[in-house]
């Protein structure tokens, strides 16, 4: 949509828009091109000088098994966290629906977790979950069975995904209640005249009219995996046990700020920033302009 | 419906709310019980009130540990780094969306995609070179190198776009008639029009910059300029000698702040954030 512009001159806007251009630029744009500039690049073992090695360190890359391995990690990551929160939001946000008594308060209980910080939602989890002070974990362990989430790999996988899961749940009920709340009630209501009991009313229904709800939270839902989740692995596994929860993002810092390999660093980032590109690309494709932070 | 109680509905948000808040219910409880009791896994559920104590010592003391960072430290960068971010973000995106939107001027599309790409580029897919252009500039371990980088928001001029898009044209005729400027068109119709907006973004933007934890990692490796959430996970580095009731009572005073600001405003956040769309 165009609006016919109401104010001449040049001066005016250049001025409104160069703060948010210089920002851009310098801590966007720059940092873009030199990953992609570093990662054609090699340093000698000094890191003295480096030379053009072309597309080597992209080869090197996905010819490098652990870093397959992460990649396949991550996408079984990502999908798990996407449909553990996804349903666990859907589910709830169904029930919000519905005329309860009170359902403003259960509301507001329902969405202040949006504002726990990932990392935080980590300590919050330790204590349930942890073997010998969670409440769960040591549960599991007197029970004979033995859960140690930092030795056992599948079970650290676990305890990440659930606690990424459970702070992403909020975000998720908020837009599927909205859903909800704006399909037709005339439409919904037709249903029930033709018969349609709960279930099969929902299934054949509801979850139709919200597939672009679904859709836009589906790919909210891969980034946040894919991207914030950082802390939460951090302060729970650090990619532990072995590389059990190491992630491509745990990765490109381990690789980057702690080993300084940073022509394979810049490789991953310019690959990581493709898959951004797709999937903001995706989004936009499908669903128009709506965007949210 | 026909006015009888919903049992199913009210059991499942019951077991919802419970899901929240029973985790944030055991850290509190466990805050105000001894680090020994904790360890052996002897948790109540019920709060011991004399171990209330244990939050002034983590405001004042931090983990207790020689040299560590009072909590009350921690809490003031993140409120600082927090309403930075969100004042900031807010400013620059509705003034640049003011210039795209109401204005032609030379390379303005190339102005707006420039921004939009930055939707593209998270802080997690280039670590190593932002180090190295904020190594450049002097900015490791600044104030401002922590806050000024993550400014920058495509989300909030896109969003702040559409809002202005969307003003009634007769309200622009209007403006036009009456003669205002620039600046009393965009004080006098456009702010009061997107306040709703403006509000949510506050929200939005205060969590995003209170829970960042990659970005002070990298570039605040100074402890004095170390953010709440990046305190407690240190915190808890050192397994054996963690003393959990000061990690679980931090991690309290590290989650009321942005809850509490997103409890109060829940009105405006909630509509903002489902309202991206118009």
């Amino acid at each position: 949509m165009e609006r016919r512009t109401i104010f001449g001159g040049w001066l005016l806007p250049a001025a409104l828009v160069l703060p948010q251009l210089l920002l851009t630029g310098f801590f966007f744009l720059w940092p873009a091109g030199q990953a992609m500039w570093s990662s054609t690049q090699r340093a000698d073992p000094f890191g003295l000088s480096s030379t053009f090695v072309g597309l080597e360190n992209f080869a090197e890359l996905f010819a490098d098994p652990l870093y397959l391995d992460s990649a396949l990690r991550t996408v079984v990551f990502c999908a798990c966290v996407a449909a553990l929160s996804m349903g666990t939001a859907l589910f709830l946000a169904v029930f919000a629906d519905r005329e309860l008594r009170g359902r403003g308060v259960y509301r507001t209980l329902l969405i202040w977790p949006y504002a726990v910080a990932p990392a935080v939602a980590a300590v919050l989890w330790i204590l349930i979950l942890h073997p010998s002070i969670g409440l769960l974990g040591r549960w599991l362990n007197r029970n004979g069975i033995a859960w140690d989430y930092k030795l056992n790999g599948s079970q650290a996988m676990a305890v990440v995904i659930l606690a990424s899961a459970w702070k992403q749940v909020s975000y998720n009920f908020i837009f599927f209640l909205a859903g909800l709340q704006s399909i037709p009630k005339a439409v919904v209501e037709a249903a029930r005249m033709d018969g349609a009991k709960g279930w099969r009313r929902f299934r054949t229904i509801t979850f139709p009219l919200l597939a672009p709800t679904t859709f836009f939270l589906l790919v909210v839902n891969l980034v946040y995996a894919a991207f914030d989740t950082f802390g939460t692995i951090e302060a729970l596994t650090k990619g532990g046990p072995g590389k059990a929860t190491e992630t491509l993002v745990v990765k490109v810092y381990r690789d980057g700020i702690v080993n300084l390999d940073l022509g394979s660093s810049a490789a991953q980032s310019v690959v990581l920033m493709a898959g951004v590109i797709v999937l903001t690309a995706v989004q936009f494709r499908f669903l128009g302009r709506r965007t949210v932070s | 419906m026909n006015g009888r109680t919903d049992w199913t509905g009210h059991g499942v948000m019951l077991l919802g709310v419970a899901l929240f808040a029973f985790p944030v219910w055991l850290v509190f409880a466990a805050s105000t019980q001894s680090t020994e009791a904790i360890a052996r896994g002897e948790i109540s559920l019920l709060p011991d009130l004399a171990g209330l104590g244990v939050y002034p010592a983590v405001l004042t003391e931090g983990s207790g540990y020689r040299g560590s960072n009072p909590v009350w430290r921690m809490l003031g960068i993140s409120f600082a780094m927090a309403l930075c971010i969100a004042v900031g973000k807010i400013t620059i995106s509705l003034l640049s969306a003011y210039a795209v939107a109401f204005f032609r001027f030379p390379f303005r599309m190339a102005a707006f995609w420039t921004i939009f790409i930055t939707l593209m580029l998270p802080v997690e897919v280039r670590i190593i070179p932002t180090y190295a252009v904020m190594a450049d500039f002097g900015l490791i371990n600044t104030f401002t190198g922590l806050t000024l980088p993550l400014i920058a928001s495509a989300t909030a001029t896109l969003l702040f776009r559409q809002v202005f898009l969307a003003v009634p044209d007769e309200l622009v005729e209007a403006a036009r008639m009456d003669g205002a400027g620039p600046w009393r068109f965009l004080k006098d119709i456009l702010i009061p029009v997107s306040a709703t907006n403006i509000a949510a973004l506050f929200v939005i933007t205060f969590v995003y910059g209170w829970n960042q934890y990659l970005w002070p990692l990298l570039v605040a490796a100074d402890p004095r300029l170390e953010p709440i959430v990046i305190g407690i996970v240190k915190m808890i580095g050192q397994e054996s000698q963690t003393e959990w009731n000061r990690v679980m009572a931090t991690a309290v005073l590290a989650l009321l702040p942005p809850v509490a600001v997103v409890v109060l405003m829940q009105r405006w956040f909630v509509s903002g954030l489902t309202e991206g769309e118009k």
